[in-house]
């Protein structure tokens, strides 16, 4: 190796960047060239010189947080939205907060349309109880197929009697009365059965003044029908078709309308109408 | 990317960088308070390109940012360090001890050094603290320095050349002072 090629190569031999074979022509070249060694040996010096940990400057302490906050500022996750909102000027706010305002009102009322109405919540504690009241043997307080017997048992449990009806000739028959505490009162509930369905049937006084009929829901597969009639408040539930669900409500209204109708006809035939 | 997963990643690959970064940036500006103005900057620069960050050597990732963020900075602010072009000349390589006043380099000490570095033009600059005080490969300086790799080997001798030469010359004004 000549002096000049040693030159060139002498700095990528101290950078480590020459492979085997140069790096070993270089070396036989420094142990025979006086001078060629003596260049290596101040470059060794100078590059000792210049990597000393002394002349590196040190970021500040602060800085470092510094950078790390306008980061988390820029990126639009939670930890740097404080930081953001700080640095929006007023212009930007007013609208901002404007379009916050609008927000928070259609949150709001997409929370109120979209809560469970109470007749939503009603429905669910029903299906809950009807299916407790299954899974706990505790169907019946008083098991009688005995509308008598039914009907008075609730007296002195009960602020109100419920109507009881045995409807055994149609098919469902009465199993007996239980009573039940479902939106925040005392009910009572009426046990039938058909064939091996059981249908609770809860009565408790209605909040609303005007009779309804029907309304047919379904929850967890179980069919529900509401209804109020006589200021009473109705709910059937049971794993029963729908079908046969509705007949039975029906039977169950059909016989209060009938006596309704009985006592209109006796009252009005006193009066003379 | 999942943008807390991003904040978290980034600051996972950037922040035990961070005294490389600042580090060149200081070097390349020469001044601190320039200086934390550049690396923030960059930084905020590298989060946001950080989704084009497709894993790798980070380091030279973000030093080339780190770099840009520099240069685009001393153009804005300080054109004139940037308009005295060098010439690269492959001949110009070589590093000799034919001088007798060489030996002074072994007393060498630090002031001394930064000074003399302070003074090498950005482009010499720039290579010398990259090869010597981050000890990056010339591969690694000629993907942050956008330059050949012939380039950077030229550019580190003479930037070695030069300073020694600086070093010299102060020292012997020293002596004859």
């Amino acid at each position: 190796m000549i002096c000049q090629e040693a030159h060139r190569l002498i700095h990528p031999y101290l950078d480590g960047e020459l492979d085997l074979v140069r790096s070993l022509e270089i070396e036989a070249h420094l142990k025979e060239c006086q001078t060629c060694a003596q260049a290596y040996t101040e470059l060794r010096s100078l590059h000792s010189a210049v990597s000393d940990a002394a002349l590196r400057f040190e970021p500040p302490a602060a800085l470092r947080n510094r950078v790390r906050s306008a980061v988390r500022d820029e990126s639009p996750d939670e930890s740097g939205a404080t930081n953001r909102s700080a640095r929006l000027s007023w212009r930007w706010m007013i609208p901002a907060m404007s379009f916050a305002v609008l927000v928070i009102l259609a949150v709001s009322l997409l929370a109120l349309l979209g809560r469970p109405s109470t007749s939503d919540l009603m429905a669910q504690e029903i299906v809950s109880s009807h299916v407790r009241s299954l899974m706990e043997k505790h169907l019946t307080d008083v098991p009688s197929s005995d509308q008598h017997t039914v009907r008075p048992w609730f007296d002195g449990r009960l602020d109100f009697s419920p109507p009881v009806k045995d409807l055994a000739s149609a098919g469902f028959s009465l199993v007996g009365g239980r009573l039940d505490y479902i939106g925040n009162r005392p009910v009572a509930a009426l046990v039938y059965q058909h064939r091996q369905h059981y249908i609770n049937v809860f009565v408790c006084p209605s909040t609303g003044a005007s009779d309804t009929s029907g309304r047919a829901l379904v929850r967890q597969g179980y069919n529900l029908i509401n209804w109020s009639d006589s200021g009473m408040n109705y709910w059937a539930v049971s794993d029963l078709n729908l079908a046969e669900l509705q007949q039975f409500v029906q039977l169950l209204q059909n016989d209060r309308a009938a006596v309704r109708a009985k006592l209109l006809e006796s009252v009005g035939r006193r009066v003379g109408i | 990317m999942q943008e807390e997963n991003k904040t978290a990643q980034f600051e996972a690959i950037a922040l035990p960088l961070f005294g490389a970064a600042y580090n060149l940036a200081r070097w390349l500006v020469r001044d601190d308070h320039d200086a934390e103005d550049v690396v923030q900057e960059a930084y905020l620069r590298a989060f946001r390109f950080f989704g084009g960050y497709r894993g790798g050597d980070s380091r030279s990732w973000l030093l080339t940012i780190v770099r840009n963020t520099c240069y685009t900075w001393l153009q804005q602010n300080r054109s004139r360090e940037l308009t005295e072009p060098i010439e690269d000349k492959l001949d110009e390589v070589g590093f000799s001890a034919e001088n007798p006043e060489t030996r002074l380099l072994q007393t060498l000490d630090a002031q001394r050094v930064r000074q003399a570095l302070a003074e090498l033009p950005i482009e010499f600059r720039e290579i010398l603290i990259m090869r010597e005080m981050e000890d990056l490969s010339y591969k690694q300086i000629s993907t942050i320095a956008d330059l050949p790799i012939g380039t950077v080997m030229s550019r580190l001798a003479r930037g070695r050349k030069r300073l020694r030469e600086l070093l010299v010359s102060r020292m012997s004004k020293e002596s004859l002072n």
